[in-house]
């Protein structure tokens, strides 16, 4: 079992526990150590989604998109990772499962080994972020009324729920259960695609 | 969309709502407590429950009955949770199965050869078929809506989990009421019952379960 600790505390520790502890600050609703779990987290997702497109001749761009997705299902399934075990194992099986499951709806078959993406918590790289493929406004386009604005709001005039809140003359927790639910919607745009 | 707004976005949506153990638990309490009540408020309880207890037929349906359910359900928690073991709780459960079929020889074996179609049989197959079922509605139904939350590899696999862990949950509580005893009854009809919950399980699942 992993012990309950804050980011300073961490330094010498391992970059898996280090983002285990991150996220157990996040499922709390601690948004800043959520975001940097998320940032740290990317650039690893690129490689390894970049080495399966190279290896298929699929565009960076596709990679991108398949990044987006793996995303996206650790955030909306990261409440199945029970805080008290190690990250890990359930980090290496959601990018895996979600990786095969992307690339071959994409029509690329592929056989992603577990070690494979257990390796990926190891490495560092620093692979910058490509165009992606779908872009914002046809995203917002297929999004409903209040989580179109909000989307907006957040992402691109980069407002936070406070002022989005007030702008649109909702309340704070309307905007959360909407923004919860356009991720949801994102996710299943991509499913569907 | 750029994946730094992506981001963005997820990071003003950090907390989570409800933890997934605590979904698992509020699925199975509540079903649970729903089903039992479902079979005392209709057949009720079988009359003369205390006075049949000691006989070894009732009490290895109410047992295995009731292992079978904590096994499929250990299993149907954790198929949803990516990284857990499942393959040793799969196989747990053959256990009861093994104790079952051990339990039909040792039956077909004290019973002279014409009485076992009347066992077999029973007074109460229909019904068994088909209460076992009603009683597995609400487990399905909470059980499928934890794992929609939850994140299976393979979602036939999870719904088929799901089904018989419902399906199992269900003959638990219905053993409390069955008039029938003989482990024949149980091999036949409790398992005909159980195994198409969990087959319905796994034809949803596919549709459902996926994410």
């Amino acid at each position: 079992m992993l012990p309950r600790v804050g980011y300073e505390t961490v330094k010498q520790s391992t970059r898996e526990e280090q983002w285990a502890a991150w996220l157990r600050l996040a499922i709390k609703g601690d948004a800043q150590a959520y975001n940097r779990f998320l940032v740290d987290v990317t650039p690893q997702l690129r490689r390894m989604a970049r080495r399966r497109c190279d290896q298929f001749g699929a565009p960076a761009s596709e990679a991108e998109d398949v990044v987006q997705e793996v995303l996206l299902a650790i955030h909306l399934k990261r409440g199945t990772w029970d805080p008290s075990r190690p990250l890990g194992p359930w980090l290496a099986t959601i990018v895996r499962n979600k990786l095969v499951d992307s690339l071959r709806r994409r029509g690329r078959h592929v056989n992603v080994p577990i070690e494979d993406v257990a390796d990926f918590l190891k490495a560092v790289d620093e692979t910058h972020e490509a165009a992606d493929r779908i872009d914002t406004e046809t995203i917002l386009a297929r999004l409903k009324d209040p989580q179109r604005d909000i989307v907006r709001s957040i992402s691109i005039e980069g407002q936070g729920i406070r002022e989005t809140a007030a702008r649109l003359k909702m309340t704070e927790v309307a905007v959360r259960v909407a923004l919860h639910r356009a991720l949801k919607s994102l996710a299943a745009l991509y499913r569907s695609e | 969309m750029k994946t730094d707004d992506l981001i963005t976005l997820m990071t003003h949506d950090a907390p989570v709502s409800m933890r997934y153990s605590r979904v698992l638990a509020l699925a199975f309490g509540a079903s649970v407590v729903f089903s039992a009540v479902l079979l005392v408020g209709t057949v009720g309880l079988r009359h003369n429950m205390a006075s049949v207890f000691e006989t070894w037929r009732v009490l290895f349906k109410i047992v295995i009955t009731l292992v079978l359910a904590v096994l499929a359900a250990r299993l149907a928690v954790r198929i949803g949770r990516p990284g857990a073991e499942i393959r040793l709780t799969a196989l747990s459960l053959g256990v009861p199965l093994v104790t079952v079929v051990a339990a039909v020889v040792v039956e077909l074996s004290v019973l002279p050869e014409h009485a076992w179609r009347a066992r077999l049989v029973g007074q109460n197959a229909l019904f068994c078929l088909f209460f076992v079922p009603v009683l597995s509605l609400a487990p399905f139904a909470g059980l499928f809506w934890a794992l929609k939350k939850g994140a299976p590899e393979n979602p036939a696999a999870a719904g088929a989990a799901a089904g018989l862990a419902a399906g199992a949950i269900a003959a638990a509580i219905y053993a409390w009421h069955c008039p029938d005893d003989s482990p024949l009854f149980l091999a036949t009809w409790y398992v005909i019952a159980i195994a198409s919950v969990s087959a319905v399980g796994a034809l949803l699942g596919r549709r459902w379960l996926r994410w």
